[in-house]
C-alpha cells in the first residue's frame, strides 16, 4: 500500500504541513530555491552585492535540502513502486513521436542520462532548463515552494502573481516550445 | 557590526527573497539544524511517492491531461493557509517560545518576468528546485548537472541584477 504512488489528497496535505513544521520549529519560511543563492554566497560570491550576506544564518535551509536528497534516496530504496509509471495515453502517444517510449523511471531515461548530455535536446533540457530554473526563481524572488506554497499560504498577493506566471511559462514551454526541442 | 543602513538594505534584499528575515536571538549549536533535515526527509519522501518528481506528471499538468498535480498543489496550499491562519489566530510560538512572524512580500516586475522564465524552465526540466534535490536522491545522478546549471543561473541573476527591470 505504502509502496503504491500516493494519491494527491495524501501527499498534498503532507507537503503543505511543511509550512507550519518549519515555522514552529524555528520561525523558518519554506523556500527551496534560496539554497541556490546560499551556494553562490558561500562558494562563488565574487564581490557581487547580491551574494554579500551572512549565509551562515541560512544553514538550516541547506540541512533541509540535504534532507530532501536523503528522503528521495529512502523513498527510492525502501518504498519504490515496482510497476512502471502510469502516464496519460495522449501524452504517451505524443512522446512516442519523439522516440520516448521508456516509462520505467520517474524521469524519461531516454532524455535524462549522462549520454544524452551530448545531444542537442538533452543539453537544452538539462543545462538550459536548469539555468532558467535558477535564474527565473531568483528573479521572481522564489520558486514553487517559496511563492506557490509558502507565499500563498500567507495570502501574499505578489506570490499569486508569481504563481500565475510560473503556470503561464510552463504552458508555453510544454505545449509550444518543448515539441520543437524534442524534435531536434 | 553593521551600520543600520547596511542592515536596512540587507533586510530589504532578504524580504524580497525567501530568506528568513526573522532572526532568532538564540544561539544554537549547529546540530540543532538536524530537525530541519528530518522535515526535509519527510518532504522528500512525499515528493517521490506522489510522483511530483516525475517529468511525466509535470508534462501532464501543463497539458491539462491530469488532475493529480493540481490536487497536490491545491491541497498543499489549503493546508498551508489553514496552518498559517491558526498560527496567527492563536499566536502560536516556536518550540523555543519565540514569536512566529510574517513579512509582507513587495510586488515588483521580477515576479512577472522571473516567474515566466522559471515556468519555462519548470516545464523543460520537469522539476522545480525541491524535486531536483529529490531526483538526485533517487539516483538520477545526471540531475546534479541540472542543479549546477541552476546555481549558475542564480549567479548570473545576482551578477546582472542591477541591469534587469524590477
Amino acid at each position: 500500500m505504502i509502496k503504491q504512488p500516493w494519491p494527491w489528497y495524501v501527499a498534498g496535505p503532507l507537503i503543505g504541513l511543511t509550512v507550519p513544521a518549519l515555522l514552529i520549529l524555528g520561525n523558518k519560511h519554506f523556500g527551496i530555491s534560496a539554497n541556490l543563492r546560499h551556494v553562490c554566497a558561500s562558494c562563488f560570491p565574487a564581490n557581487v552585492p547580491f551574494f554579500q550576506y551572512d549565509y551562515k544564518k541560512e544553514i538550516w535551509n541547506l540541512f533541509f535540502a540535504a534532507g530532501i536528497v536523503l528522503g528521495g534516496a529512502l523513498a527510492a530504496y525502501f518504498l519504490a513502486n515496482p510497476a512502471a509509471i502510469r502516464i496519460d495515453p495522449k501524452l504517451a502517444n505524443e512522446l512516442a513521436i519523439y522516440g520516448i517510449n521508456d516509462f520505467s523511471g520517474m524521469v524519461p531515461v531516454q532524455l535524462y542520462s549522462w549520454d544524452s548530455l551530448l545531444t542537442v535536446r538533452g543539453l537544452t533540457m538539462m543545462v538550459g532548463g536548469g539555468f532558467l530554473v535558477g535564474f527565473g526563481s531568483r528573479y521572481a524572488g522564489g520558486c514553487t515552494s517559496g511563492h506557490s506554497i509558502m507565499g500563498l499560504s500567507a495570502l501574499q498577493w505578489p506570490s499569486l502573481v508569481a504563481t500565475i506566471c510560473f503556470m503561464a511559462g510552463g504552458f508555453l514551454m510544454a505545449n509550444f516550445i518543448l515539441p520543437i526541442i524534442l524534435n531536434s | 557590526m553593521q551600520s543600520s543602513n547596511d542592515n536596512t538594505a540587507e533586510l530589504e534584499a532578504r524580504s524580497l527573497d525567501t530568506i528568513c528575515i526573522n532572526e532568532s536571538h538564540l544561539q544554537h549549536k549547529w546540530y540543532y539544524n538536524f530537525k530541519y533535515l528530518i522535515v526535509g526527509v519527510l518532504f522528500g519522501i512525499g515528493l517521490v511517492k506522489a510522483e511530483v518528481i516525475s517529468w511525466f506528471r509535470i508534462q501532464e499538468m501543463f497539458r491539462l491531461q491530469s488532475f493529480h498535480m493540481y490536487g497536490i498543489i491545491g491541497s498543499a496550499v489549503v493546508t498551508g493557509i489553514i496552518s498559517v491562519w491558526l498560527i496567527r489566530r492563536f499566536g502560536i510560538k516556536t518550540i523555543y517560545g519565540e514569536p512566529i512572524t510574517f513579512t509582507p512580500k513587495k510586488f515588483n516586475k521580477g515576479q512577472v518576468y522571473g516567474g515566466l522564465l522559471f515556468g519555462l524552465g519548470w516545464a523543460l526540466t520537469g522539476a522545480c528546485p525541491g524535486p531536483l534535490f529529490a531526483q538526485v536522491g533517487t539516483g538520477v545522478t545526471v540531475v546534479a548537472v541540472v542543479l549546477a546549471s541552476a546555481v549558475a543561473g542564480t549567479w548570473m541573476y545576482g551578477r546582472f541584477r542591477d541591469s534587469l527591470p524590477h
